[in-house]
Formats: C-alpha cells, sequence, structure tokens
C-alpha cells in the first residue's frame, strides 16, 4: 500500500462503472478523476476552488471548473451525471447542506465520505486530553482546522432520514482499511466514512 | 524608479536568444494570396473583398498525419510573428524586430508550452492589421490608391473564416488547438462556435464572450482620439504626416486598460520622473507619464492608425452568443472542442466573472469545460506576462488532448 493510499478513493473508483459520468466536488490535486478516466473511461468533469490544486488536475487531464462549492453549482443540470462525489470536504463547507442538495439534485447516484467526530479514537482523545482531538483523519489544533462543520453518523443518518435521501449503501474506515457499515457498532468504531445517496 | 526603457534592456536580457535551444530561432514570414477575384471572401457586413493576402509565420514540422497543428491567434496590437527573431526585419522595414523576440515567445519553442519540437504552430497576421496581411494601407486595385476608409469593416468571425483557408491551404483537416488572449481568445471561441468540426480544443486567455460596455467606451475614445487628429484626413493619410498624436493617445489609453491598480501601484507608484520633489510644472511629471509616453511613441513607430480603428470595432462587435441569437448556451450547443479558459484576478477589461460566462454556457450543454482565475496583479496583461504557472498547463492540457 502507498503511502498516498486512500480508502475513499479505492473505493470510489469499485463502486463506478465503467464508462460513467462523474463530478467530483473539491477534487484538490485530480488524483481520483484523472484515474476513473483514464482506467474507466469515464466523461470526467471537477469542481475546485483552489486555483493551485485546479491547475495541478487540469495537468493530469482532469477538465476543472474553479468554484467556491459554498456559492452552489447552478450552472449544473439536474441529473446531468451519473455520480457526484465529494470526498472528505463535506465537513470543511460553510453550507454542507447546501451541497449536499446540490449533488442530489445534478447527480442520479452521490458519494460522499467524511471523518467521523463520534469515532471512539477521537471522543476518547477529546475526554482524555479535556482538548480538541487531533487524529489523522482530523489532523489539525481547533484554531487552524478547516473542518468547521464536523458531525457524527447519526447527525447525517438524521439529515438523510428528514429529507427524504435514500442511502444505498454504507462503509466504514476502521484501522488500516474499509468494509461495508456495521450499524450500531460503527457509530464508533468508525474513523471515517462513505455513503452512496440518491433523490429521485 | 527604474526607467522604463532600461526595464526593457534589463527584460531583452530574459529572451531566448536565436541560439538558444528555448527558441524557434530565425523566423522568416510568409505570405499567401487567400482570396481574389474567382474566391473573395465574403464578409459579415455583407460586402466581400479580394484579393486577400495574409502574411503567416510557422514553427514546428507538420506531422505527416496533419494532427499535431496549433493555430495562434494574435491580439489587438500583435502580428504574425509570434515566436523567435525576424531574419528579415531589416528587408521588411519593421526595426521595432531587431531586438525583441515574437510576442508570444515565452509560450512558443522547444520544451515551452507550444512546444515546437511536438507541435506545427502556425500565426497570421488579422485581416485589417498592418504586418503584411491586406488591410486599410494596402491599395485597392479598383482606384489604385490605399483603401483607407473604404476598407470593408471586418468582424472576428472573418478573420476565422479567412484563417480557416490558411488551415485549408496548409492541409490541416482539423487543428489539434487554437489558442490565443484577449481579442485573440475571442477568436479562438469564435473558430470552435463557428467551425467546430475543425478543431479539437481552445485554450483561451483573458477573454469572454464580449467585452461590456465599459471596454465598448474605451475603444470609442480611443478611435475619436484618432479621429480628431488634425492629420488624420478622413484616414486619406498615406503618403503624409500620420495621426501620430491621436494613435498615441489611444493607445496610452488602452494600455492603461491592460495594466491594474496593483501592477500600477507596484510600477510606478506616486514616483516623480526627475528626482523627489515636484517641480511645479505641467510636463510629464511622474512616472507613470512618461512611461504612457514611451508605450504611445513606440507603438505610433510600427502601426496603423487606420488599422487601430478597424481592430478595434472588430472587437467591439464580436458577441459569441450571436450565433445563438443572444443565448450563449445555443451558441456553445455545438462546440466539440475541448476548451481550457483561463482567467486573472486583476483583468477588468476582461474580467473572470465574464470568462466564467463561457464555462457555465457549457456547462449548461452537458460539455466538460476547464475554467481557472488565476491570481495576478498584473491585470489584463498577465496573460503575456503571467506564464509561470499557465505555461506548464497549457503543456500538459495540449498533451491531454
Amino acid at each position: 500500500m502507498s503511502k498516498n493510499w486512500r480508502w475513499d478513493h479505492d473505493l470510489i473508483f469499485k463502486l463506478v462503472e465503467p464508462g460513467a459520468s462523474v463530478l467530483d466536488l473539491g477534487c484538490g490535486d485530480g488524483d481520483l478523476l484523472a484515474r476513473l478516466v483514464e482506467k474507466k473511461q469515464v466523461c470526467g468533469q471537477a469542481v475546485e476552488a483552489d486555483p493551485a490544486a485546479a491547475v495541478e488536475a487540469i495537468k493530469k487531464g482532469v477538465a476543472v471548473y474553479q468554484k467556491d462549492l459554498d456559492l452552489g453549482l447552478p450552472e449544473f443540470n439536474s441529473k446531468s451525471f451519473d455520480y457526484v462525489v465529494l470526498e472528505k470536504t463535506l465537513q470543511e463547507l460553510y453550507h454542507p447542506v447546501t451541497a449536499l442538495e446540490e449533488m442530489l439534485r445534478i447527480g442520479k447516484s452521490c458519494i460522499v465520505s467524511f471523518p467521523n467526530f463520534f469515532f471512539k479514537g477521537v471522543v476518547g482523545k477529546l475526554l482524555q486530553t479535556k482538548r480538541m482531538p487531533v487524529t489523522a483523519a482530523l489532523p489539525y489544533q481547533w484554531h487552524e482546522t478547516p473542518n468547521i462543520r464536523v458531525l457524527t453518523l447519526p447527525d447525517f443518518l438524521d439529515w438523510a432520514a428528514a429529507g427524504q435521501v435514500e442511502v444505498i449503501d454504507g462503509y466504514a474506515y476502521e484501522g488500516t482499511n474499509y468494509r461495508p457499515l456495521d450499524l450500531p457498532a460503527d457509530y464508533e468504531n468508525a474513523e471515517e466514512l462513505l455513503f452512496v445517496l440518491k433523490r429521485d | 524608479m527604474t526607467d522604463p526603457l532600461n526595464a526593457c534592456k534589463e527584460r531583452k536580457q530574459s529572451f531566448d536568444l536565436p541560439d538558444s535551444p528555448h527558441s524557434v530561432g530565425w523566423t522568416r514570414p510568409q505570405r499567401v494570396v487567400l482570396a481574389d477575384d474567382s474566391n473573395p471572401l465574403p464578409l459579415d457586413c455583407g460586402k466581400s473583398l479580394a484579393p486577400v493576402t495574409v502574411e503567416y509565420e510557422t514553427y514546428g514540422t507538420l506531422a505527416p498525419a496533419g494532427d499535431n497543428a496549433v493555430f495562434i491567434l494574435h491580439a489587438l496590437s500583435g502580428d504574425a510573428h509570434a515566436a523567435g527573431w525576424d531574419a528579415d526585419w531589416e528587408k521588411d522595414a519593421r526595426p521595432w524586430r531587431k531586438d525583441r523576440p515574437g510576442w508570444w515567445d515565452n509560450m512558443i519553442g522547444p520544451g515551452k508550452a507550444f512546444d515546437t519540437n511536438r507541435y506545427f504552430v502556425i500565426c497570421a497576421n488579422l485581416l485589417g492589421s498592418c504586418y503584411g496581411t491586406t488591410g486599410p494601407w494596402e491599395t485597392n486595385p479598383k482606384t489604385g490608391k490605399p483603401y483607407a476608409l473604404d476598407f470593408p469593416v471586418v468582424t472576428v468571425e472573418d478573420w476565422v473564416r479567412l484563417n480557416v483557408r490558411l488551415q485549408d491551404y496548409l492541409g490541416i483537416k482539423r487543428l489539434l488547438a487554437v489558442a490565443g488572449g484577449s481579442l485573440g481568445g475571442q477568436q479562438a471561441l469564435a473558430w470552435v462556435i463557428n467551425h467546430p468540426g475543425r478543431v479539437r480544443s481552445a485554450l483561451i486567455f483573458a477573454a469572454s464572450a464580449r467585452i461590456g460596455a465599459q471596454g465598448l467606451a474605451f475603444n470609442a475614445v480611443g478611435r475619436q482620439a484618432i479621429l480628431n487628429d488634425p492629420y488624420f484626413r478622413s484616414g486619406n493619410y498615406y503618403g503624409f504626416s500620420h495621426p501620430s498624436g491621436g494613435l498615441e493617445l489611444a493607445r496610452k489609453l488602452g494600455h492603461i486598460t491592460y495594466l491594474s491598480y496593483q501592477s500600477m501601484e507596484g510600477k510606478f507608484g506616486r514616483n516623480f520622473q526627475n528626482g523627489v520633489r515636484p517641480c511645479y510644472c505641467l510636463d510629464k511629471e511622474f512616472a507613470v507619464e512618461s512611461y504612457l509616453e514611451h508605450q504611445g511613441r513606440s507603438f505610433v513607430r510600427r502601426f496603423d492608425a487606420n488599422s487601430y480603428l478597424y481592430l478595434t470595432r472588430a472587437m467591439d462587435y464580436y458577441d459569441a452568443a450571436a450565433p445563438g441569437g443572444g443565448d450563449l448556451k445555443a451558441a456553445c450547443a455545438g462546440v466539440e472542442a475541448g476548451l481550457l479558459l483561463i482567467a486573472y484576478s486583476s483583468d477588468w477589461l476582461y474580467p473572470p466573472e465574464a470568462t466564467r460566462e463561457v464555462a457555465k454556457a457549457m456547462l449548461a450543454n452537458n460539455k466538460t469545460v476547464s475554467f481557472i482565475e488565476i491570481p495576478s496583479d498584473y491585470g489584463h496583461d498577465a496573460f503575456l506576462l503571467e506564464t509561470e504557472r499557465t505555461a506548464p498547463l497549457a503543456n500538459n492540457f495540449l498533451h491531454k488532448v
């Protein structure tokens, strides 16, 4: 396993069918989408707010539309992509629900991943040190963290239930690998989570 | 305060000289007649024009399959000499080319963004301009005198129509890419909209679907400066003194729109041209005044006032939405090329939000598109200066076309 191995990239790569159309929101340097375009012949479009990251992604052959996700995505048509992907970005958005609603509108399926704040490693550290925990999934001090909207697994499921969001699949990352979600144990066992969602 | 002339000389040091492995070396302009009486060039204004000569340059080698051609499109004051050093500058009486390479030399050459080891790069002078392609300075065969203001009003779409003739003449079915900044970017846009089957991708720098009222206003005042020059003589100044004062003023005005608040503060601030104290006179007192003077004066030595009128008018008229009946989304519906749109944060002539409208029109058609706003203090001129980030970007984008 390479140092840069990302479980959510690996899983998304497996989930997306060859030839599908994929909108990657907050694509960063474009590694995932470039791989999907190259290996699975997907028709890919990315959105990224940071110009330096967008430049890197375009260099990899990814089509990147530079925009801050908090501004919404009205320029994208409804149900115009097979998949809309948001990896570990939800917790950094000022308007995370706006982004999720836009994903559900634009995508036939949506894939979202985020760190679980009720993970026992986080809660344990919080209780033990009385300070905001710094972990592998949340590697920042309180004053520098981009993670301004941290949430737990039940928080997410509550939102999905209230908004008529169909949860197709759920996965948990624990230790060094991922597996299908196991409730209720994963409320605290999952360090990070990934969901496949849709709304018809 | 650096003297602007010295600054130019310092810049010369950073040019790739003809023997540099990154320069295309010595270049020679080529000319070809692409319209004659049997095959005149139809124009948007309803007239047609013949004969039409086009001056162009090429760098690199066309692949046997003809699939590696990149057409570079120049802006208002540009020419076909996009890269390298003009071997014919003396013969063609173009002394301004003696000390500097082509206008986009930092982007075109071996190993550069438009890598001439891989691509066959073409650049042609625009119809109505004054660098070898037919324009108002040329003799009208019907009268035996220069066209002057009898020259027809030409449009961006006319330019592209003519360039497609050059594409055919060079035997290139489908271009790998068209690329340009400012007015050149608008030609690239017109190419992918009006001739979708002829080009696979477009790299568009500091350009949008149309200039706004602000741009129209600046162009109008610039033209007014020329028209009001007593030496203008209704455009029939060839053989007499040229309306240099008017053209100089138009250029100064235009040049301000290519800069930004930040770049002008950084370059000149409120520096005095001579010393640190005011001389309490109305002469050129501030460094920025003397810089504009230099820009204006060097421009009139190399540009034709009538050409300035025609080219700014073409810029005014261009509206990418026109083929869609005023709807940019409809206009972009048939675009087949992959677009890379690069805007610059401090550009107020073609502001990033205006460039974004083109990207939005592509997305509205369920087409993929790349749009990026590069943080830069250089204003509109950034497309010529801010190449550290955009050169590798353009290079990699082309690789993936």
